[in-house]
């Protein structure tokens, strides 16, 4: 069955959306992850206009974090002050990247952009969790495991930075500035990419401000709640690319799909779950670089701009 | 008789109406048909696209007075086409020089009665602007080979790969010396807008007559308040966007904790 999406204007299969964000929610619930980073590459490849893809996929993304956060906050999982400080760094980053995606889209070089970052981080993080993962794996195989225990206060470089802050929650005293750029470089990936970010912040808390991991999910999700929000709602202002009948499809596939995959997941080891994930997020880089580099069929494109 | 099967099929009442037009001009008004050498209409003016929309076709009819070969010419709205032209940077492809072509329809497509250079020379079609292959667009650069040369042929096959512009006319056929039809396709992509439906009628290598019909393509129902009220007012339509989310996310979290 097709269905004719307003702002993306093209017809779409509707089941084919539907799986689509079932099997992300899936992976999403699987691993624990936001899936924005899965979701919006395949949008692109299934055909939706890139500026569309990572919009709307913004605004799938709130309501994702907003079903997850409850959890954490009902738990005391959620350090309300740190969230705010990342927020307003969240705030201004997006603000400004949703500016840097319109111009560049003007350019006619966002298409390339969003396919850049994507490769870069993707491919990083990819190989990241697919060598930590299999660390852990020959670990395990080996039982001579002595696990690294991370000290709860480090003293690093960034702790000489100006005006300390007390986050109680997550017992650190640490300059104000630090979760502010984490949160505002955050929130131009958030822009440029339509990702929640939760994959590049999560580690930047645990290992660049010391947070406990107790309180890092809850408290980025509390964050990409509110920078997801100001992305949907700026790019409808700045590139009217927002489209919600494609939202809509993509939430109710994610939601059941979350479902399966949270009880699915459960049956599984973490490792062998994580050297997945990476392997799934590296083909997904790769798709896109070999898109990048392999000499296109028609080397022109065409725009209209009415 | 297999062939109009089908086209009862596909279009049983545009086909009636169609016939019962023909019959009543030709019976009642016989008088002014014979100073009118064409005579056209279309079984609907307006393409609708609703939210199922897959594409659609209208039925093109007429009658000629005399034999004589027809060419249909449909020509969408105008708009400006920017034709990028990628280059190897550092490995990858990237989006280099660019040229602007304006006037450019946003979709075309022809269709005649026979083969397009029987009917006539390239001469007529070149005057009369028939055919994809003789739109003129105007570009911003002087330069010629940007402007006419490799982008002008780049804008119109990526037009074509897109179903926009049509790559042979469509057939043209004639039920009996006088009355004629033929279905115009609109595909799933066709763009909104006011439509120019050209019909000539070209005997002895001239055109004897030209008719000129419009048709409007425009969205409505549900896809089309949508997008009217996304650019009309943008900032509403962000905040419910993000009020459908919070809602939708409140509702799973819900659920999920019941089950």
């Amino acid at each position: 069955m097709q269905i004719y999406l307003p702002i993306a204007e093209m017809s779409v299969n509707i089941f084919l959306i539907l799986g689509l964000g079932g099997a992300v929610g899936f992976l999403s619930g699987l691993f624990g992850v936001g899936g924005g980073f899965l979701i919006t590459p395949l949008l692109i490849f299934y055909g939706i206009p890139p500026a569309v893809s990572v919009a709307t996929a913004a605004n799938q993304i709130v309501a994702s974090s907003v079903s997850g956060v409850f959890a954490h906050w009902r738990r005391g999982n959620v350090d309300l002050k740190m969230g705010l400080v990342l927020l307003v760094g969240g705030i201004i980053g997006s603000t400004i990247g949703v500016w840097v995606f319109a111009w560049l889209r003007a350019l006619g070089q966002i298409d390339l952009v969003i396919s850049l970052c994507y490769v870069i981080f993707l491919g990083v993080i990819g190989a990241l969790m697919l060598i930590e993962a299999m660390r852990a794996i020959f670990r395990t195989r080996r039982r001579g495991g002595n696990l690294r225990k991370v000290k709860k206060h480090q003293h690093g470089y960034f702790h000489g930075l100006p005006f300390k802050m007390r986050f109680y929650r997550s017992g650190l005293y640490i300059s104000a500035l630090l979760p502010l750029l984490v949160g505002f470089f955050v929130g131009i990936l958030t822009a440029l990419m339509g990702v929640g970010g939760g994959f590049v912040m999560v580690p930047a808390m645990i290992y660049l401000l010391g947070m406990p991991t107790a309180v890092v999910i809850g408290t980025s999700l509390f964050q990409i709640i509110f920078v997801t929000a100001n992305v949907t709602f700026l790019q409808s202002v700045q590139t009217q690319t927002v489209d919600v009948a494609l939202a809509i499809l993509l939430l109710v596939g994610g939601v059941i799909g979350a479902q399966f995959g949270a009880r699915f997941g459960s049956k599984l080891k973490g490792e062998q779950l994580r050297a997945l994930l990476g392997l799934l997020v590296l083909s997904v880089c790769l798709k896109l670089l070999f898109d990048l580099v392999a000499t296109p069929g028609d080397l022109y494109s065409i725009m209209g701009n009415s | 008789m297999g062939k109009s099967r089908i086209a009862f099929y596909r279009a049983p009442y545009c086909w009636f109406y169609g016939v019962i037009a023909i019959l009543s001009v030709l019976i009642l008004d016989s008088d002014r048909v014979r100073a009118d050498p064409l005579v056209v209409d279309l079984s609907n003016h307006l393409v609708a696209i609703t939210t199922g929309f897959t594409g659609t076709d209208v039925l093109l009819f007429g009658a000629v007075q005399n034999q004589g070969d027809v060419v249909v010419t449909v020509r969408g709205p105008d708009q400006d086409m920017v034709v990028r032209r990628k280059e190897r940077k550092m490995g990858i492809w990237v989006n280099s020089e660019s040229a602007k072509f304006r006037n450019v329809p946003a979709y075309y497509a022809t269709a005649s009665s026979r083969s397009m250079d029987i009917i006539a020379n390239d001469r007529l079609y070149e005057n009369y602007r028939i055919g994809v292959d003789h739109q003129r667009f105007i570009t911003e650069l002087d330069d010629a080979e940007r402007g006419d040369g490799v982008y002008r042929e780049a804008l119109i096959r990526n037009m074509r790969n897109s179903g926009l512009f049509n790559r042979h006319p469509a057939k043209i056929s004639f039920l009996s010396n006088q009355l004629f039809r033929t279905n115009l396709h609109f595909p799933a992509n066709t763009p909104t807008g006011t439509y120019t439906i050209n019909v000539y009628l070209i005997r002895d290598g001239r055109v004897a007559s030209v008719k000129t019909t419009p048709l409007v393509v425009s969205k409505t129902g549900v896809s089309a308040e949508v997008y009217d009220f996304a650019h009309r007012y943008s900032a509403l339509y962000g905040i419910i966007a993000v009020i459908i989310a919070v809602f939708a996310g409140w509702f799973a979290s819900v659920a999920f904790r019941k089950s």
